[in-house]
């Protein structure tokens, strides 16, 4: 097996700087380096899309969770499966798989939107593994709803020991579940740290630590995130005078690490939804019971939200207020991505409650592949300089 | 208010002219009798506006109008209301002022007609459309959920969720009697009963099991016509073009399922079938001295949306080819998968609706994602000469996995298909001339083919 061996080494015994820049790079190669290493060393690989996935039950069966979520990557190959008014990220998880710059063995997409929900059946169509979508549930204000997940968790279950031809025991589901609790609590540091501190580390590199959750072996990140969680704490860097923000809109399609950067120079970014898939639980997963019943019942009962679930306890305008409050922010970055459609339906709600709570907020689109901020940096300046002086 | 005021008299005229009647009054009578019912429905629901009373807001992925017409709730359909805005030419007038409001260019037009016409006071150009009492809706189209949130937040109104397992992977669904499916089944009769209550605190008085037994024998009758409807089309001549006089028959499917009025249209409307069926009557068009025969040429498939800004347009960039639209994937997925023809066990209505609800909303689903591999039966059963693909930019429920699914089907079934996309409501999304210009390529391609073939 392919446990005992570490994909990402290079940064050891580097400045956090140097580190910054390493796993950067990593993060932004679509050709997905240590994956391709983790398959040449007999692993398998379950691909998962946006937004929510249990990796847990991927995990247990020794195989490797990687988040599918969109690349650098020009989606020609791609194109000629889709129509014209989509987003990108729907686009380039296609055409990296199709170019094989990733291999996987078992696609799982959720229905988080109309566009994700067809992504099962077109990976069905062109690779000769499976692509199915894992049918989280669209009720969960149903009494039903916990038992109908643990059915659902049980099915992709059937398909992932079939896949990786490993079975999986209830110990080793606890034992993922132990793992992923730790990792979910390093997480909750680095948002700790950004909120109480935001000067030591920027939503841009924040961004880039998280991305490696979504493809490195979780033993391997864990360990990575721990030594850097004390390098950034460490960190001689001095408090500026910048406006604490939230950003909200990258629970998908994530922004540019650049346009992070660019936000980064005007305000501190003291917590955003990106990659909030990784974060969905909200605290310790129990390891007393039936695991799946445990995994099942945080997804419902013990999560945050975002605008592809519907919940009717968790109103998403009075949630980000929550988040605002919270984060002790004086402004919000309402971004979104370029077609994106609930995520477009949001802003409006986010904005008229905004509006009604007097809270300044700064609407903006974004594409994964953008490369000019020039624009947004010159807007985003006259923003802040508003509320400052005003 | 922008809306501009359509007249009365636009209102009664028909939105199309396929089905002209000839020597008898049978043909062309589904329409016609389609479109007076419409217009009744849409009187009815302006009255309980006038009085202030409230409609259950549904969707047509699942309308759940069986439980809802046990407790006599009127049904208004907005995705309905919104093609109509395009049928009317005023839809941009909707999505202007719904655009102003701070929606998206990019979003679903459906969802901006109804959200312009919620705060124009329920002005819409078939008269004024009741607040919602309650809204309910599947999981069928994502979207749906979304637009219920923006009830919640305008109206306070109750919502309700009926999620619906669909296909996880086309090649090995859940098959009713396998543990999967029970578990689908459990879970989705357990949101039945609490739809039931949900309906009782809102109407405020007690479900009607008797009641609702009979409201599914009409359905029951209405799925099993419908069924048998749209498979009698593989006569040639066809009787019935699938996206005009089809989209007619589909509003009935719609908004009158469950009812007697329903299930008596879908017996006068077989009755039609038959009739044109055994006496070769084909569809049949505006001569310029009455209605003519249609010239069937080449029988075809549509996939995906109409196109509500030039409907009659667009359908005339085929039949002036004799091209006829013999089956329209809109059929199946846009009347909740009732076109499967399931019938309830009256003597176990419960679980028999909830296990219903779960095969043919699926089946919606399927007639979506995995409409390719329907395709392939459809081609042997209708005998079709092309495809023709319609994705549209409000749409990515429909039209997300449509190109890929057009290359599925040239490279399997070798068939020639046409792939042009617009919108369904948004007239500054549709190119006309261009679009024509794609069908004529389209068609003078399937005659060079024919040729070739030396049919």
């Amino acid at each position: 097996m392919t446990d005992k061996v570490r994909y990402f080494t290079d940064w050891e015994g580097k400045s956090l700087e140097q580190i910054f820049h390493l796993a950067r790079d990593l993060v932004e190669d679509p050709s997905y380096p240590t994956v391709a290493k983790w398959r040449e060393n007999g692993g398998t690989v379950l691909g998962h899309f946006q937004v929510y996935f249990p990796e847990e039950i991927a995990h247990a069966a020794g195989m490797l969770p990687v988040k599918i979520r969109g690349a650098q990557s020009d989606g020609a190959e791609s194109e000629s499966r889709f129509g014209s008014y989509l987003c990108s990220i729907i686009k380039t998880s296609l055409d990296i798989a199709l170019t094989k710059d990733i291999e996987l063995d078992l696609f799982v997409t959720h229905p988080i939107c109309d566009a994700a929900r067809n992504l099962g059946a077109i990976w069905d169509r062109n690779f000769d593994y499976k692509g199915q979508i894992l049918y989280l549930p669209q009720n969960p204000n149903s009494k039903f709803a916990q038992e109908y997940l643990g059915h659902e968790y049980h099915r992709m279950m059937r398909d992932i020991e079939a896949t990786s031809g490993n079975s999986i025991s209830k110990e080793a589901v606890k034992n993922s579940i132990t793992l992923y609790n730790k990792s979910r609590a390093l997480m909750r540091e680095l948002y700790d740290i950004r909120n109480q501190t935001p000067w030591l580390i920027g939503a841009d590199d924040s961004l880039v630590l998280m991305s490696l959750a979504g493809f490195l072996p979780r033993e391997e990140f864990n360990e990575f995130l721990e030594t850097v969680l004390e390098m950034i704490r460490a960190r001689p860097v001095k408090k500026q005078d910048k406006m604490r923000v939230v950003f909200e809109g990258g629970f998908c399609e994530t922004p540019p690490i650049d346009l992070l950067q660019t936000v980064a120079r005007s305000c501190y970014v003291v917590d955003d939804d990106l990659f909030i898939g990784l974060r969905y639980i909200l605290g310790d997963v129990p390891v007393e019971g039936d695991p799946i019943d445990s995994l099942a019942h945080a997804y419902l009962e013990n999560s945050t939200y975002s605008p592809v679930q519907h919940d009717l306890r968790k109103p998403k305008e009075k949630m980000l207020l929550e988040r605002i409050k919270n984060a002790k922010a004086e402004a919000v970055i309402l971004a979104c991505a370029k077609m994106c459609e609930p995520g477009l339906e949001e802003q409006v709600a986010y904005s008229k409650e905004l509006d009604e709570e007097h809270i300044p907020y700064f609407i903006s689109e974004f594409e994964e592949n953008q490369t000019t901020f020039d624009h947004l940096s010159i807007q985003l300046e006259t923003f802040v300089e508003n509320i400052m002086f005003d | 208010m922008a809306i501009r005021e359509v007249s009365q008299e636009a209102i009664k005229k028909p939105v199309h002219a396929a089905n002209l009647a000839g020597d008898n009054d049978i043909v062309g009578r589904g329409v016609r009798e389609g479109a007076d019912l419409f217009r009744s429905w849409f009187n009815e629901l302006s009255t309980v506006a006038e009085n202030g009373g409230g409609a259950a807001y549904v969707f047509v992925l699942g309308s759940m109008n069986e439980v809802l017409k046990t407790f006599d709730m009127p049904v208004s359909f907005p995705e309905v209301n919104a093609l109509q805005t395009a049928i009317r030419r005023v839809s941009r007038d909707y999505l202007n002022e719904a655009e102003d409001y701070g929606f998206s260019p990019d979003i679903c037009g459906y969802v901006k007609a109804d959200v312009a016409m919620q705060l124009a006071g329920g002005k819409h150009p078939m008269g004024t459309i009741p607040k919602p009492s309650i809204a309910v809706l599947t999981n069928a189209c994502n979207t749906y959920i979304k637009w219920a949130e923006i009830w919640e937040r305008l109206h306070k109104v109750p919502t309700f969720t009926m999620d619906i397992p669909g296909t996880r992977c086309f090649a090995d669904k859940s098959q009713p009697g396998s543990d999967d499916f029970k578990f689908e089944a459990k879970y989705v009769l357990g949101q039945v009963k609490e739809l039931i209550e949900l309906c009782e605190q809102v109407n405020g008085f007690k479900f009607d099991i008797d009641k609702f037994r009979e409201i599914l024998g009409y359905a029951n009758r209405m799925s099993d016509r419908w069924d048998k409807i749209i498979r009698l089309n593989a006569n040639n001549p066809a009787m019935f073009n699938a996206l005009t006089d089809g989209t007619v028959y589909l509003g009935m499917a719609n908004g009158f399922r469950g009812s007697k009025e329903g299930a008596e249209y879908f017996d006068r409307l077989y009755e039609e079938m038959l009739y044109r069926a055994e006496n070769d009557v084909g569809i049949r068009l505006k001569g310029e001295n009455g209605p003519v025969e249609m010239d069937q040429q080449f029988r075809l498939a549509f996939v995906g949306v109409p196109c509500y800004p030039i409907f009659s347009g667009f359908n005339k960039m085929f039949t002036d080819w004799g091209g006829v639209f013999v089956t329209s994937s809109y059929l199946w997925f846009a009347s909740g998968g009732t076109c499967s023809g399931f019938q309830y066990d009256l003597n176990n209505p419960l679980e028999s609706f909830a296990e219903g609800q779960l095969l043919m909303v699926r089946e919606a689903m399927d007639s979506m994602f995995n409409q390719a591999f329907a395709m392939e039966q459809a081609v042997e059963d209708f005998a079709l000469d092309g495809v023709v693909y319609h994705p549209i930019k409000s749409c990515r429920t429909v039209s997300t996995g449509l190109a890929d699914q057009r290359r599925y089907v040239v490279e399997k079934l070798g068939l020639s298909t046409l792939f042009f996309e617009s919108d369904l409501i948004d007239p500054q999304v549709v190119s006309e001339a261009q679009m024509k210009n794609r069908a004529d390529a389209f068609f003078e391609g399937l005659i060079s083919r024919r040729q070739q073939a030396g049919v």
